[in-house]
């Protein structure tokens, strides 16, 4: 009985799986693929009024504790489901435009979504492993969707066949784990400081398995192919939500399993951590095509958001929070605004040459592009830039001025390929004389919440901040070097 | 009432998003005409009430409230807060920038009534008053600077509002560089503060004064009054003001009249026990005051053009202003920023309706055919309109006698308070004998007021008609004169009656005190504001302080008697010349306004131009050079990295075996 009342304490969970289900099931009865889509709307935002709730609710551990809830995690599902729910109400519109509004598109994200609702509750290895399994499979069939196009099928098969390798990895390193604590519970493997080569071995293959769903350097070589092939939407979900329910998986992991050994994972935090901001960004810089370019930019972002992560304290955690928060809102709108221009005839709207004032042709767009990027590039007043200072005011409290440095640097090298944008889109001739199609009424009010959002969080930070820091204290995550 | 605080702030801020964002949007709604100007309006007479309340509900001893609306960000003992302070002194100047703010709203209604970019101006003009609320109650020199910079914003956007005159965008960009200059020295008295206090917030530094160095209170002292002089045009920045009539009327009324312009005021007065600290930023206080309102005083008597000569005197009275704060009568100057709001306000809009006229003339002259062109702001053109325009001719009036101190309007009192208080520095501050010379300056000044403002009433409302006879095609000119629309009209009058009963306010407390035989307080401004504000203490006695009021008041009316004189048939050219032949050689300089541009031009601009030249070649050479040559390399770096991305599944795994390596390494070794 205990645990069925635990169950109160999983609705958004609850909702979005059994909305996959009966999305499944109209799909299968029905040939009319516009209902799936408000079902699906109708399912997302139950399930985010349930995790906003969630939120100022209580919080502990369930199921014998193998799940935890509230707090951290109902932040973390709030930030998912936020991302999903923008990502699908895109979705319709791109995907009618593109012709291939099939209805497997919906019940595919929802799943994913619950794999990613299952993975920032998991306080047990085994849940962690289900939720990324669950999640990661909906995602090499999504990155396929498109069955014709052949750059998606090649980016599709190869994110399956590294994505089974990293899993690998990740399941030898826990079943090490498990050797060296005798239990797969966070919490129990918490006791053990060293356990020898079992140990140290374990966490290290642990590492591996999360640093490729993040695509941290030289886990990452998977990501810009991928990104590319993908149809956009599914890139910026794959890009946004997956990413935000991975690291706040890695946080309750870090925050819960290893607090006392924050010193030896942070070296190697540090390390991985200063190799993705270099190369993601310097990379960056040579990318024409749009989604490539964004796609070392999430490289370059993970790199960042690290650097919160080598902090250990709550301050870093609740930066890397926020740095979630607002890019998650920031990226779904950058990659909103490209499927938009990717979607128009007669050029090859993804190749940023082509760009050639097009801030001129749909001005709202334009702006709100301008927004995204100066975001992205983390200038104030926008909310990227208050999740970028977080993290690095965080890592300098704790003395890591070295890789704060290096994030600085290479954050100012990122500024030029964000900023080319706006170049292209404002002071370069137009390619051609293309009329462009209007966006439909959701589409252009999706991209202007946006866009408001971005800029409200980067002006209004505090009370945003504030519920992140209470939701560690919450879950009892432990500041690893005990402030 | 501090609940009140983020509607009062918002209001205007809401008002410009609304005829801002739909404006731009949706041209249809450019044509609401009378809906956006009812939106604007009631954007600013809402908070105007609900300041007015808070007002109500304060007395002289109210402790400050400081209401907190968020943290934007922090960083150590640094911290940005938006944060607005209620105490006497902000409430006070909320009440000025809305009240006065609010009448001139109503009065563009019918002044820029058939300008197309209507939507635009009230759009700017919400947002100046957003702004300038920010810098009258914010609660740390951050936000105040913030506000500051909103101000000199939307300054810059209403001088160059017809900016397709390229006349007038050059003067905005006069005004903005100018402002930038102060706005250096604003910022370095911030970092300076900081360093020393570790917080920028009024209560913080207050709290904090007597831990401050002598020499660094000096320094912030004069690093904020350069930052004033640049606002509150002051020598030597104080020449991009009379440029700034290039905008419409209304906004040199509330902007380069009422309200910006009193921003430095403001901010020497609200850092008042900081600066009684320091005598010698005190004495330079006074300094820049009274020279700033003698020079400007005496380019004002040169001038033809009716707003220019409105400039110049707003120019003189904010160097009283000056003078009274460097004389430690902070409570007098922010009496004269009270009384000068309303007077100069009304004496403005009233140029302005008389500029609308002669335009009106011109237009409708142009209908008849007749291709005549002349200057509608030239008081040799004028003449005669009093029976056209009794309204503007009256209220103009009564304004005029206020700023020439005739008792009892309310230029009087407080012009008074300010030389007796700086007849009084002279008894109890350090370098006593300067302050009976800037005092002897003051009183030259007061005369030279009355004198100009008088030869610009007489010219433009007495004598005769004269642009028939001035101008070649300009017959029947006159039968097109009328007096200005209703919603012009009715901001005069409340301005005029507020300039006649503004000084009531503030009536001295000697004469209070010599009526009804012993000592009362019925200063109403020194009960407000006194608990605030470090005023130094008036030691005169009694029959010292009435002789300098009555000297004071006998220099007016001279001043109005040597007009009468001279220009009382409005022979303006005429009586020129008798002026010029007796102030020979003086009246040139005057004319050619001391020569500061072309000073500054030759002096400064130049060779700043030439310095920036050769250091131009440098940047172009080698910063850039350098600047290049790293960004070469990473997109060097960038497009050879590039290869490892081979698209080969198995290099990619190769690519992660390392990475497990490395991830060992780094956790066993």
């Amino acid at each position: 009985m205990e645990s069925i009342s635990q169950l109160l304490h999983f609705f958004p969970l609850i909702i979005v799986t059994i909305g996959s289900l009966v999305v499944m099931m109209v799909d299968a009865f029905s040939k009319d693929t516009a209902k799936l889509y408000y079902l699906s709307v109708f399912f997302l935002i139950a399930a985010l009024a349930a995790s906003i709730s969630d939120v100022f609710g209580p919080a502990g551990e369930a199921f014998y504790g193998m799940a935890v809830y509230g707090g951290t995690s109902a932040m973390g599902g709030v930030i998912v489901l936020l991302g999903t729910l923008f990502v699908v109400l895109l979705c319709k519109e791109y995907l009618t435009a593109i012709k291939h509004h099939v209805g497997e598109v919906y019940s595919l994200i929802l799943f994913c979504t619950v794999g990613m609702l299952v993975l920032v509750t998991a306080n047990d290895l085994v849940t962690l492993f289900l939720g990324v399994e669950t999640m990661s499979i909906a995602l090499y069939v999504l990155a396929g969707l498109i069955k014709r196009d052949k750059a998606g099928a090649e980016a599709a098969l190869k994110y399956f066949l590294l994505g089974a390798f990293a899993t690998g990895f990740f399941l030898y390193g826990i079943a090490l784990l498990y050797g060296a604590a005798g239990s797969t519970q966070l919490t129990a493997i918490a006791e053990v400081t060293d356990g020898g080569l079992i140990y140290w071995g374990g966490l290290a293959m642990l590492l591996v398995g999360i640093f490729f769903k993040i695509s941290a350097v030289p886990f990452h070589m998977w990501t810009p192919d991928v990104y590319q092939g993908a149809p956009t939407l599914i890139t910026a979900y794959m890009a946004t939500a997956s990413k935000a329910a991975v690291i706040v998986a890695l946080i309750i992991l870090l925050g819960r399993a290893f607090p006392d050994i924050h010193s030896d994972w942070a070296e190697v935090f540090q390390v991985i951590a200063v190799l993705t901001m270099i190369l993601g960004n310097v990379i960056a810089l040579v990318q024409d095509n749009m989604k490539r370019m964004l796609a070392y930019s999430s490289i370059a972002h993970v790199g960042y958001i690290m650097v919160g992560l080598v902090a250990g304290t709550a301050a870093g955690y609740s930066g890397v929070m926020y740095y979630l928060f607002a890019y998650t809102i920031m990226n779904v709108g950058a990659f909103g605004v490209v499927a938009y221009y990717e979607r128009q005839k007669g050029l090859d709207f993804t190749n940023m040459e082509n760009y050639g004032g097009l801030g001129y042709k749909q001005p709202m767009f334009g702006v709100a592009m301008s927004i995204f990027m100066f975001s992205l590039a983390g200038i104030p007043p926008f909310a990227g830039f208050i999740g970028k200072y977080q993290v690095f005011a965080a890592a300098v409290y704790e003395g890591y001025i070295g890789l704060v440095l290096v994030g600085v640097i290479t954050s100012v090298i990122g500024v030029y390929y964000y900023i080319r944008v706006l170049v292209y889109l404002y002071m370069r001739e137009p390619e051609s004389d293309t009329v462009f199609q209007q966006p439909g009424m959701v589409y252009k009010t999706a991209i202007l919440v946006l866009a408001i959002m971005t800029i409200y969080f980067g002006i209004q930070p505090g009370a945003l901040s504030e519920i992140f820091t209470q939701g560690f204290e919450q879950l009892q995550i432990m500041a690893a070097t005990g402030r | 009432m501090a609940e009140l605080i983020p509607f009062i702030i918002g209001i205007p801020l809401l008002g410009f998003l609304i005829n801002g964002l739909l404006g731009l949007a949706f041209p249809a709604w450019r044509e609401q005409k009378l809906l956006i100007g009812i939106i604007a309006n009631l954007s600013v007479f809402v908070p105007f009430l609900m300041t007015l309340s808070i007002f109500m509900g304060m007395t002289g001893q109210s402790d400050p409230t400081v209401v907190t609306l968020w943290t934007w960000m922090e960083a150590g003992d640094f911290s940005a807060d938006i944060a607005y302070r209620i105490d006497q002194l902000s409430i006070l100047m909320a009440l000025i920038v809305t009240g006065v703010g609010s009448l001139i709203h109503l009065y563009s209604i019918g002044y820029m009534g058939h300008d197309e970019g209507y939507w635009k101006y009230f759009a700017y003009l919400n947002l100046f008053i957003f702004a300038m609320m920010n810098l009258v109650m914010a609660d740390n020199l951050l936000l105040l600077f913030l506000g500051w910079e909103g101000v000199g914003l939307c300054s810059y956007l209403l001088i160059g509002f017809w900016y397709s005159d390229m006349a007038k965008s050059i003067a905005a960009k006069k005004a903005f560089l100018y402002n930038r200059v102060g706005d250096a020295a604003f910022l370095i008295a911030m970092y300076l503060t900081f360093s020393h206090v570790g917080s920028l917030s009024f209560g913080e530094i207050f709290a904090s004064l007597d831990q401050i160095p002598q020499t660094t209170v000096f320094w912030i002292g004069f690093l904020l009054l350069i930052g004033a002089t640049g606002k509150s045009a002051q020598i030597p920045l104080f020449v991009w003001l009379p440029d700034a009539m290039a905008g419409p009327t209304a906004v040199s009324a509330l902007i380069h009249a009422a309200t910006m312009v009193t921003a430095g005021i403001y901010l020497i007065s609200r850092m008042s026990e900081m600066y009684v600290l320091s005598p010698e930023v005190m004495l330079l206080v006074a300094v820049i005051g009274g020279l700033t309102a003698i020079v400007a005083a005496t380019i004002a008597l040169t001038q033809h053009d009716i707003k220019s000569v409105l400039a110049y005197s707003t120019v003189s009275q904010l160097g009283f202003m000056f003078l009274a704060l460097g004389s430690g009568a902070f409570i007098a100057a922010l009496f004269h920023v009270l009384t000068h709001a309303f007077f100069k306000a009304c004496l403005f809009l009233g140029s302005g309706s008389v500029i609308h006229t002669m335009e009106h003339v011109e237009h409708k002259l142009h209908d008849e055919g007749k291709q005549v062109h002349y200057d509608p702001q030239d008081m040799r053109n004028m003449g005669g309109l009093k029976k056209y325009m009794p309204s503007t001719y009256w209220t103009f009036l009564i304004s005029t006698l206020a700023i020439a101190g005739i008792p009892p309007l309310s230029g009087f009192f407080s012009k008074d308070e300010i030389l007796v208080m700086t007849f009084n520095a002279g008894t109890v501050a350090e370098y006593g004998a300067v302050y009976y010379g800037l005092w002897g300056i003051g009183i030259i000044t007061a005369f030279l007021t009355a004198f100009y403002m008088f030869r610009l009433t007489f010219s433009t409302f007495h004598g005769e008609f004269k642009l028939e006879k001035n101008v070649a095609g300009a017959e029947g000119a006159e039968k097109h004169l009328h007096e200005s629309p209703k919603t012009m009209t009715l901001p005069l009058w409340i301005l005029a009656a507020l300039a006649v009963v503004g000084g009531f306010v503030g009536i001295p407390n000697f004469v209070a005190s010599t009526f009804a035989g012993t000592d009362v307080s019925v200063n109403q401004m020194h009960i407000w504001l006194g608990g605030s504000i470090a005023d130094f203490d008036l030691v005169l006695s009694k029959a010292v302080e009435w002789a300098l009021l009555s000297g004071a008041v006998l220099i007016a009316a001279l001043g109005i008697f040597f007009a009468y004189r001279l220009y009382g048939n409005a022979e303006v050219e005429e009586a020129d010349k008798l002026v010029s032949a007796r102030t020979r050689p003086l009246y040139s300089t005057w004319s050619d306004k001391y020569k500061v541009d072309e000073i500054y031009e030759g002096g400064i601009v130049n060779p700043l131009v030439k310095f920036s030249n050769g250091l131009y070649v440098f940047d172009m050479r080698v910063i850039d050079g350098l600047v290049n040559l790293v960004g070469g390399t990473m997109k060097l770096t960038g497009s050879l990295l590039r290869y490892i991305q081979t698209g080969v599944a198995g290099n990619y795994a190769f690519a992660l075996v390392l990475g497990v390596i490395l991830v060992f390494y780094l956790l066993l070794f």
